[in-house]
């Protein structure tokens, strides 16, 4: 089987756009979540108005004016993240057919949505926007992609709610093992912080309501932690077939070594009780990539701060980790950057990848008083230096989805 | 003024500087708009001038002059 290696990175995330921003901000421990800022909350009466939004981007470096009005936040995201990644890893030469895109969203143009039914209502459907079909379908960020760089390998969307990240890095590992492409633009992104996204999963009691304390609503393992507070961005990988890469004198942050897929088959949105589905997720995952449990170092865990995911993911971690679970780290990027949805597994495989790369473990804030179902060492609040050579990153979701993905530290 | 109006929509909409306007330009070929950026052209005048272009006369409609021509007659100036 061909080896896959991670050549280059890109990030728009609520803690800071691009990559170094975003990994100085993440192992400070840095909390991007605020009062909503895009849209006043107050006006539609909603119980949650906090989130992660994105605040520093400038869609002028990519677009005209007249484009920036029409596309999608959503396919922004992932185009900004597509060209810091793609000039990381200096791709300039390559065969357009063996490159491949695929970008997720769990949403997709959700805000364009809610416009035009706007737009519909009020003004007719004469004034609805020739552009809302094609700037807001979920596959527009990976044909967005490909239109700019003259990538014509495969290219499509995978939508698998909170796991789609993992997915469709998983997808791009696959082709690429199997020799279909040799590199993979792969990554996930989401913008759904809208008065009806929030609205809709504000009336599930997902989310955090933890209002007036915004930078201390996302805090998994905690005792006090009461839902998942909702973020956006978009996070890109670019995967390389190991001696593509090294033909052409790449620089190689890891290895991605293994992918497992599973689903619990239990409930439309509740983890299964004993986490069996998070537990054989990650079990093919390690199979997958010929790794004992004993050599993982680190998990940069789906951790959502919801009551029922932290407690099951750690269940999970140990079933299949036994005394190990104790020794290995484990934290949570959405402590910080809260949960972005389809762009989570992306976002959080930059910062696992990142973590391989520099020997530093991004805490998981806000863990003041740990829930004692969950006592392993979630690497609380502050940072640590830890040499990681073997790293699992888990994303499940609604569906009862799970996706795991193993990177590994190349051996000198 | 009308046709100031007319060049300051183009202008917007296309992305196209008012001074590279001209009666004789035509919108696909000489100022790039593809068959979406004329659906959203035309909802722009509509909107302007308070007028409903039938498709039927939209179809016609290929450079700067006719747009200024057209809304010259709707409108009645």
């Amino acid at each position: 089987m061909r080896r896959v290696v991670v050549t280059g990175l890109g990030v728009v995330s609520p803690v800071g756009t691009g990559v170094k921003k975003f990994w100085e901000n993440l192992t400070k421990g840095v909390s991007g979540i605020d009062r909503i800022r895009r849209f006043d909350p107050d006006q539609f009466n909603l119980s949650v108005k906090i989130g992660g939004e994105v605040k520093d981007f400038d869609d002028s470096k990519y677009f005209e004016p007249k484009e920036a009005k029409r596309v999608s936040d959503f396919v922004k995201f992932a185009l900004a993240c597509a060209y810091e990644a793609i000039e990381d890893a200096n791709l300039k030469k390559f065969d357009p057919y063996r490159v491949g895109v695929i970008v997720g969203t769990g949403i997709g143009g959700l805000r364009d949505i809610e416009e035009q039914k706007e737009v519909l209502e009020k003004r007719g459907a004469r004034r609805v926007s020739p552009f809302f079909i094609p700037y807001g379908i979920s596959n527009m960020a990976s044909g967005l992609i490909a239109l700019r760089f003259g990538f014509k390998g495969p290219n499509y969307c995978v939508v698998s709610a909170c796991a789609t990240g993992n997915h469709a890095i998983g997808d791009g590992f696959r082709l690429i093992q199997k020799g279909d492409i040799d590199v993979a633009i792969v990554g996930g992104t989401e913008s759904a912080i809208t008065p009806l996204g929030v609205a809709g999963f504000a009336s599930m009691k997902a989310l955090s309501t933890r209002n007036e304390e915004p930078k201390k609503a996302s805090r998994p393992f905690d005792k006090d932690r009461d839902g998942f507070v909702m973020g956006e961005g978009a996070g890109i990988l670019v995967l390389e077939e190991l001696n593509h890469a090294l033909r052409r004198g790449a620089k190689i942050y890891c290895e991605l070594v293994g992918y497992g897929a599973t689903d619990d088959a239990y409930h439309i949105t509740a983890p299964c009780a004993d986490g069996e589905g998070a537990y054989m997720c990650m079990k093919l995952a390690l199979e997958d990539g010929k790794v004992k449990p004993e050599e993982v170092d680190y998990i940069n865990a789906h951790g959502t701060s919801t009551p029922l995911n932290d407690k099951i993911e750690t269940l999970a971690i140990k079933k299949l980790f036994k005394d190990h679970a104790y020794k290995l780290k484990i934290s949570s990027n959405k402590s910080m950057i809260g949960h972005l949805l389809g762009a989570a597994g992306a976002v959080e495989a930059v910062a696992t990848v990142k973590t391989i790369e520099t020997g530093v473990i991004p805490p998981t804030i806000n863990l003041e008083n740990p829930d004692p179902e969950c006592d392993l060492d979630y690497v609380p609040n502050e940072a640590v230096k830890y040499p990681v050579r073997v790293a699992l990153s888990n994303s499940f979701g609604f569906g009862g989805t799970n996706a795991c993905l193993v990177f590994r530290k190349m051996k000198d | 003024m009308l046709e100031e109006k007319v060049y300051q929509i183009i202008s917007d909409q296309l992305g196209v500087e008012k001074d590279k306007l001209s009666p004789d330009k035509k919108l696909i070929e000489d100022l790039g708009a593809d068959s979406l950026d004329v659906v959203e052209l035309i909802m722009a005048f509509e909107e302007e001038f308070g007028v409903e272009i039938p498709d039927e006369d939209a179809e016609k409609i290929q450079t700067v002059g006719d747009i200024i021509a057209y809304l010259k007659e709707k409108v009645g100036e």
